[in-house]
């Protein structure tokens, strides 16, 4: 018996484990997290809230020409200025309002002192209210974008927005920015869209 | 000249490429997609099916997002009532969002707050949790919602 193990051992050559399968393995491993990787980006509307006010403090005062009223109420119905509207007509009432340059006496005075003001109803279903931020957003993005076309600002007297090149739209310049640039055309022509406060019943 | 080429080509023993260090650089690749992979980070127990918008803005910087998710509970075929959840945990009194929010604020000044809201809630619950952050002063907030019509591919 113990010669019969000693054979069978001293029979056996080297013992290898064989590799060439091992290329195949790590692929198919290499497939499957190269599949379910999703490198996904966050997407959304950014907006910045108003800071806490004191009791005592009252919300600063603005030129009632300057205020946008946009209030959006529970069956999805909007009141700009306290005329209806379809949220349609939102982009270019938006766009009118912010490019008035004192010329309508119930419009803006100048599109710095323009204020866009979104108030809603307690049960206003949330996808009325985006899809209402998301139109105000884009007409002032329709104005970026000419911006960053023409290199111009709007207005009778509009100067020079001071960029290096003209870009075929805002997203393209928006894109090409690094982390640390300064978006020019943003600080040139801000937007002011303002969530109302809410009714606390009082 | 042409024929002595050939010679010196067949004299030579067949060539080969060495596919030795060939598992070496798949499993370079490998563990780096292992790394980038989140399978699924938190298990969120509320429903959030996010609106559509245009004016869409991107969000590189991924470690200043703090997740808030607003929409009816999951509970199987049927939903339940709308709840908030933040990271892991739903919240259960509202007047706790201020102090979870303002501690995440002190550990990262920059911090945006991702509100991921289910697009049939209504704005009552998400004007109140508004008002709870502006308790903490988390002033950036971010409306999550996906680019309209089909995504791209």
């Amino acid at each position: 018996m113990p010669g019969l193990l000693e054979k069978r051992r001293s029979d056996r050559d080297e013992g290898t484990i064989p590799t060439a399968g091992m290329a195949d393995i790590a692929f198919l491993l290499l497939i499957f997290f190269l599949v379910t990787t999703t490198i996904n980006v966050d997407t959304g509307i950014g907006m910045t809230l108003p800071p806490k006010l004191k009791p005592e403090q009252k919300p600063p005062p603005v030129k009632e020409r300057n205020l946008m009223n946009v209030l959006v109420n529970a069956s999805g119905d909007v009141l700009v200025d306290e005329e209806r509207a379809r949220v349609a007509e939102i982009r270019d009432r938006v766009k009118t309002h912010v490019l008035n340059f004192g010329e309508d006496p119930s419009l803006s005075a100048s599109p710095d002192d323009a204020v866009i003001s979104i108030k809603t109803d307690a049960a206003t279903p949330y996808n009325t209210y985006i899809e209402v931020l998301d139109e105000v957003w884009m007409s002032y993005r329709e104005i970026w974008d000419q911006i960053a076309r023409t290199n111009r600002l709007p207005g009778p007297d509009g100067g020079t927005a001071g960029l290096e090149q003209t870009y075929s739209s805002y997203r393209e310049y928006y894109n090409q920015l690094g982390p640390d640039e300064d978006n020019q055309i943003r600080d040139t022509f801000g937007a002011q869209i303002s969530i109302a406060e809410p009714d606390t019943g009082e | 000249m042409a024929s002595q080429k050939f010679q010196r080509g067949s004299s030579s023993t067949e060539p080969e490429f060495t596919t030795a260090s060939l598992p070496d650089i798949v499993f370079m690749l490998l563990i780096f997609f292992m790394v980038a992979t989140v399978l699924r980070e938190t298990d969120i127990k509320v429903r959030t099916q996010l609106p559509q918008a245009e004016a869409l803005t991107k969000i590189d910087q991924k470690r200043l997002i703090s997740k808030l998710h607003i929409g009816p509970l999951k509970r199987g075929e049927n939903q339940g009532d709308t709840a908030i959840q933040i990271d892991d945990a739903l919240i259960e009194d509202q007047r706790t969002i201020r102090q979870i929010m303002y501690r995440k604020l002190q550990e990262q000044p920059k911090l945006i707050v991702s509100l991921k809201v289910d697009q049939e809630s209504e704005m009552q619950i998400v004007n109140e949790v508004q008002q709870e952050l502006r308790e903490a002063n988390a002033l950036r907030i971010n409306y999550s919602s996906n680019r309209e019509g089909p995504p791209p591919s």
